[in-house]
């Protein structure tokens, strides 16, 4: 049996029923990986003794008959969380040989489902990008095509999903960055209400907009994840105390007569065309399982990218001011202490970060901070008021996740405003701050992946899962691999 | 220096910084106890790890809140901390999250008095935000050490408006202020290790003139004396500069309180921008009004309050209520002595005479002193009963401050008890005035200076113990009788 080609949902039956152990499923896993890693290269470390300790635990709660959501499922977790005793890295030089003394809440979490980590997913440095090109140690290719970008930031994570390097992953979503990688790589990627899941352990981009969620297989496990994962946690005041649904229960019941909104400022023109095919063909399969399909305006799409890199540049070049070489990762020598900020940051970050700090820095600039930062402030909240009046309409919004499909490596990375359009369809929901998630729905006549965007309100994941779940059911993408 | 000097006004704002009395740190769980090894009080989230996240102390904001309510300013019911972005070793994040654009505390004001005269102060805002860490140079080496304990320990910073107009009224307010947070439990005042510092804007212009004159910021000001000191030499700089038909220019500069003298810092072309922006990290406070009412009705009696109580209540002149109100457990140990049956004024007299140089001599606060105020307040029933003189209690209050014992004690054990006995009395002036025929003779030959002789031999013979006002009716009879 191929054990890493299944789901969560297979492998807790099978382990569950004992026919399984979580040490044989790591054994396959890391098989896996060791045929494909070579070509893929989705991780930037791999835990396998971290991984076979939290198999040894799993198979006692097994016995025991305290399994919970993910005992012995073997996961993989992007760079950017923090994992106690592991090297945590962000992709960057910078944070080369950080070791972080304490654990994100999120993976803390997984920990208390009886998870095991893989590995640290490859990422775009420091989760900024769209095509884990600006990785600052290697780059991960698509297990579609290796001569194609797997997406990014969380490239790793939707590449390692992809060609069953794991069974499932996390990822982190600022601007796209994990329904834009899924939608490229044809997996499911779930980006969840901003404040729905901790983001403590979380190493900041833009941290109005950060938000960690999951990249699986198929939706079933999608919501299997948002469970494990969600819910108020007390070390992010930004979490929200808000009750966590049963997921799963979501899951099955029909979507007649929802009411599923079109808006018409996401077909546009440019856009490919087998995109937009695939995704009127998958808005026709809603339309024949009961939905009613309307057509909605969001009239201020057009603001979401120049306002989205406006705050979030910001906030980044805030954030990232910590790293100063002065008490982790790396430090350069200078002469004095002035220098040795300069030289610290000058070799430690890549271009694309470097470019955003710049760029941040600006738009936070005496003179100039009413031009850019409160104008984007501005401009991001008449994008929430578009979405609660959409969403007055209608119970989802459907869209495609990326205007085109995975892209070549290197075919963007000279003209970073290209790079920067790959997350037009995704950056208005960060924005916004509501649910997203990004499913297959069909390949290109070169088989590649195109990827369905379902939109919901704030807090309302279980009708984006249900959505999608309905859709997922009726239809065969999600069961269409990659040939490795 | 008066309010003005000679031609020029001056105007000074202060920007006093109070570390808050809170027990642990304003977004995170460490200690913020002064004083322990470098570094033992911090944590991953005050030190700027990645990934960690502020979780804001409930008390910081009840703390400011109460401060705000005692200087009479309206509470925000609404408010924000902001990221203030700077480079320096002792800022682990690269930035101070402090408040900007809605703080919590603005529009108030407090009184302050200074030769006699009560003005009030604008206060223009406070607010919260996290203190820094300590850069420590020490060594022969190229490097200095950084101390992150003070990083994340919650300060108020509280901005007067440039309603002051001498460095007299500058100390005066400081002073004012310090006794309101202490009052209030929120800041120990405490300017030898840094909880209470303070920076001045000054700046000087022709009397009559309504506009300021560019003014400079005065940093490192660590105490009563430097407030007094750094300014009055800042605005002497200030009117040489104008008088030499130079400009001041806007500056920031550094007292240094060695040299006793300001010096340049940093320009205002070399002046930071700090980038403030909304901190995405916390979500705004919101205070609701029962919060506030709460708060309000926990509050003690603030000076000013006491102060005015003392003058109607206990009569005492307005000297004595400022004195005795400075500090609230002074005002409470003088409540608490009256309560006890002490003369009101008898007892002010009392505290501030021998009480206050017995404490000062040893730098010994008045809570952990032995003598309790009922000790005083028997002390002087023993007085006013006779059974010692004025003289005699100085001796045994003394006795009482060293060893706590009551003053009816002390007086049985040392055989303090005041001679009252006529008998007793006229045996020993009988003996003083046979021992001393000459002097008696000058006196009755009219020579009464001598009187004196005479009341202090008495006295000597009778270990001081005789009552002063019957030694004088009796030898007045004996001498000329």
């Amino acid at each position: 049996m191929n054990l890493h080609q299944l789901t969560i949902a297979e492998l807790r039956r099978l382990l569950d029923n004992r026919e399984v152990r979580p040490q044989e499923i790591l054994d396959d896993i890391y098989k896996r990986i060791g045929d494909v890693e070579g070509k893929v290269n989705a991780y930037i470390t791999l835990t396998k003794e971290k991984a076979y300790e939290m198999a040894h635990q799993a198979e006692e709660a097994i016995i025991e008959n305290r399994a919970s959501l993910l005992t012995g499922i073997p996961v993989a977790i992007k760079d950017n969380l923090c994992t106690k005793g592991i090297e945590t890295t962000c992709a960057s030089k910078i944070l080369k040989g950080f070791v972080p003394p304490y654990e994100s809440t999120v993976t803390t979490r997984l920990t208390e489902q009886g998870y095991m980590i893989v590995g640290k997913a490859n990422m775009d440095e420091f989760a900024m990008g769209s095509s884990t090109e600006n990785s600052g140690f290697h780059t991960t290719s698509n297990p579609w095509d290796l001569e194609r970008v797997p997406g990014g930031s969380s490239g790793g994570s939707a590449a390692a999903v992809a060609a069953d390097e794991c069974i499932a992953a996390v990822g982190s979503d600022t601007g796209g960055s994990i329904r834009q990688p899924a939608s490229l790589c044809g997996v499911v990627g779930l980006k969840p209400t901003y404040g729905r899941v901790s983001r403590f352990g979380l190493v900041a981009f833009a941290s109005s907009l950060d938000q960690i969620g999951p990249l699986t297989k198929d939706v079933t496990d999608s919501a299997i994840m948002l469970s494990a994962m969600a819910g108020h946690d007390p070390m992010d005041s930004t979490s929200a105390p808000v009750e966590v649904p049963d997921y799963a229960k979501a899951l099955g019941q029909e979507i007649k007569g929802l009411r599923i909104g079109i808006p018409k400022e996401y077909f546009v023109e440019g856009m490919d065309k087998e995109v937009d095919a695939s995704v009127r063909t998958a808005i026709k399969k809603l339309e024949s399982l009961g939905a009613v399909i309307e057509e909605v305006s969001l009239p201020h799409t057009g603001y979401a990218t120049a306002t989205y890199y406006i705050l979030a540049t910001s906030e980044a070049s805030s954030n990232l001011a910590r790293y100063d070489g002065v008490k982790y990762g790396f430090r350069a020598e200078g002469k004095d202490l002035m220098e040795m900020y300069m030289n610290t940051r000058a070799q430690g970050f890549g271009p694309e970060v470097k470019r955003r700090i710049m760029l941040g820095t600006y738009a936070l600039s005496a003179g100039y901070y009413d031009a850019y930062y409160k104008k984007g402030q501005q401009a991001r909240t008449l994008i929430k008021r578009d979405f609660d009046n959409a969403f007055e309409k209608v119970d989802v919004i459907v869209t495609p996740t990326s205007p085109s499909p995975a892209f070549k490596m290197g075919e963007k990375t000279t003209d970073p405003l290209q790079m920067y359009l790959s997350d037009i369809f995704t950056i208005s929901v960060n924005l916004a701050g509501i649910p997203a998630i990004s499913l297959p729905c069909g390949l290109t006549s070169n088989g590649l992946p195109i990827g369905l965007q379902v939109m919901g309100k704030h807090f309302d994941e279980e009708t984006i899962l249900r959505v999608a779940y309905a859709y997922e059911q009726s239809t065969d993408w999600h069961v269409r691999r990659a040939s490795l | 220096m008066s309010t003005t000097s000679g031609k020029y006004e001056v105007v000074i704002g202060l920007e006093v910084h109070a570390q808050m009395a809170t027990d642990t740190k304003i977004f995170c769980g460490c200690s913020t106890k002064f004083g322990s090894g470098p570094n033992s009080q911090t944590c991953p989230v005050c030190i700027g790890m990645p990934g960690v996240l502020p979780v804001l102390n409930r008390k910081a904001v009840e703390f400011a809140i109460r401060t705000g309510i005692a200087t009479n300013c309206t509470i925000s019911p609404y408010s924000r901390f902001a990221r203030k972005n700077y480079f320096y070793p002792d800022l682990p994040k690269g930035y101070q999250v402090s408040q900007y654009e809605l703080p919590i505390c603005e529009h108030g004001s407090i009184e302050i008095v200074v030769d006699g005269e009560t003005k009030t102060i604008g206060i223009t805002r406070i607010h919260m935000e996290e203190d820094a860490g300590k850069n420590i140079h020490e060594g022969s080496g190229s490097y200095s050490f950084v101390d992150l304990n003070r990083t994340g320990v919650p300060l108020m910073e509280i901005v007067s408006e440039p309603d002051l107009r001498s460095p007299q009224e500058a100390a005066a307010y400081m002073k004012k202020l310090r006794t309101i947070l202490r009052y209030l439990g929120v800041c120990d005042g405490n300017m030898d290790q840094g909880s209470l510092r303070c920076d001045a804007n000054v700046s000087i212009r022709p009397v009559g003139q309504k506009e300021f004159g560019t003014r400079t910021e005065l940093k490192n000001i660590n105490s009563f004396r430097f407030v007094e000191k750094a300014l009055e030499y800042e605005i002497k700089r200030q009117i040489k500069v104008t008088e030499e038909g130079g400009r001041v220019i806007q500056e920031t500069r550094l007292w240094d309180s060695a040299a006793n003298v300001t010096q340049s810092m940093r320009s205002k072309e070399e002046a930071h921008d700090y980038r403030y922006f909304p901190e995405p990290d916390l979500v705004p406070i919101v205070t609701p009004k029962e919060w506030i009412d709460e708060i309000r009705s926990s509050l003690p009696e603030l000076p000013d309050d006491k102060r005015h109580r003392f003058i109607s209540d206990y009569g005492l002149p307005e000297y004595d209520a400022d004195l005795l109100t400075s500090e609230r457990s002074t005002a409470d140990w003088y409540e608490e002595a009256v309560k006890a049956g002490g003369q009101p004024k008898a007892v002010s007299n009392w505290m501030m005479g021998e009480l206050m140089r017995l404490l000062n001599e040893e730098n010994r606060s008045i809570e952990d002193c032995l003598v309790k105020p009922g000790l005083l307040a028997d002390m002087l029933k023993l007085m006013d009963s006779g059974t010692i003189s004025g003289k005699i209690a100085k001796t045994v209050f003394e006795e009482m401050y060293r060893s706590g014992k009551d003053a009816s004690v002390i007086v049985k054990e040392k055989g303090l008890v005041q001679i009252s006995d006529t008998g007793a009395l006229e045996t020993a002036i009988d003996e003083v005035i046979a021992a001393n025929p000459s002097e008696t003779e000058r006196f009755r030959g009219g020579d009464e200076k001598l009187m004196g002789f005479f009341v202090g031999q008495v006295m000597k013979a009778t270990k001081g113990k005789a009552n002063p006002g019957m030694v004088n009716e009796l030898l007045k009879k004996k001498l000329q009788g």
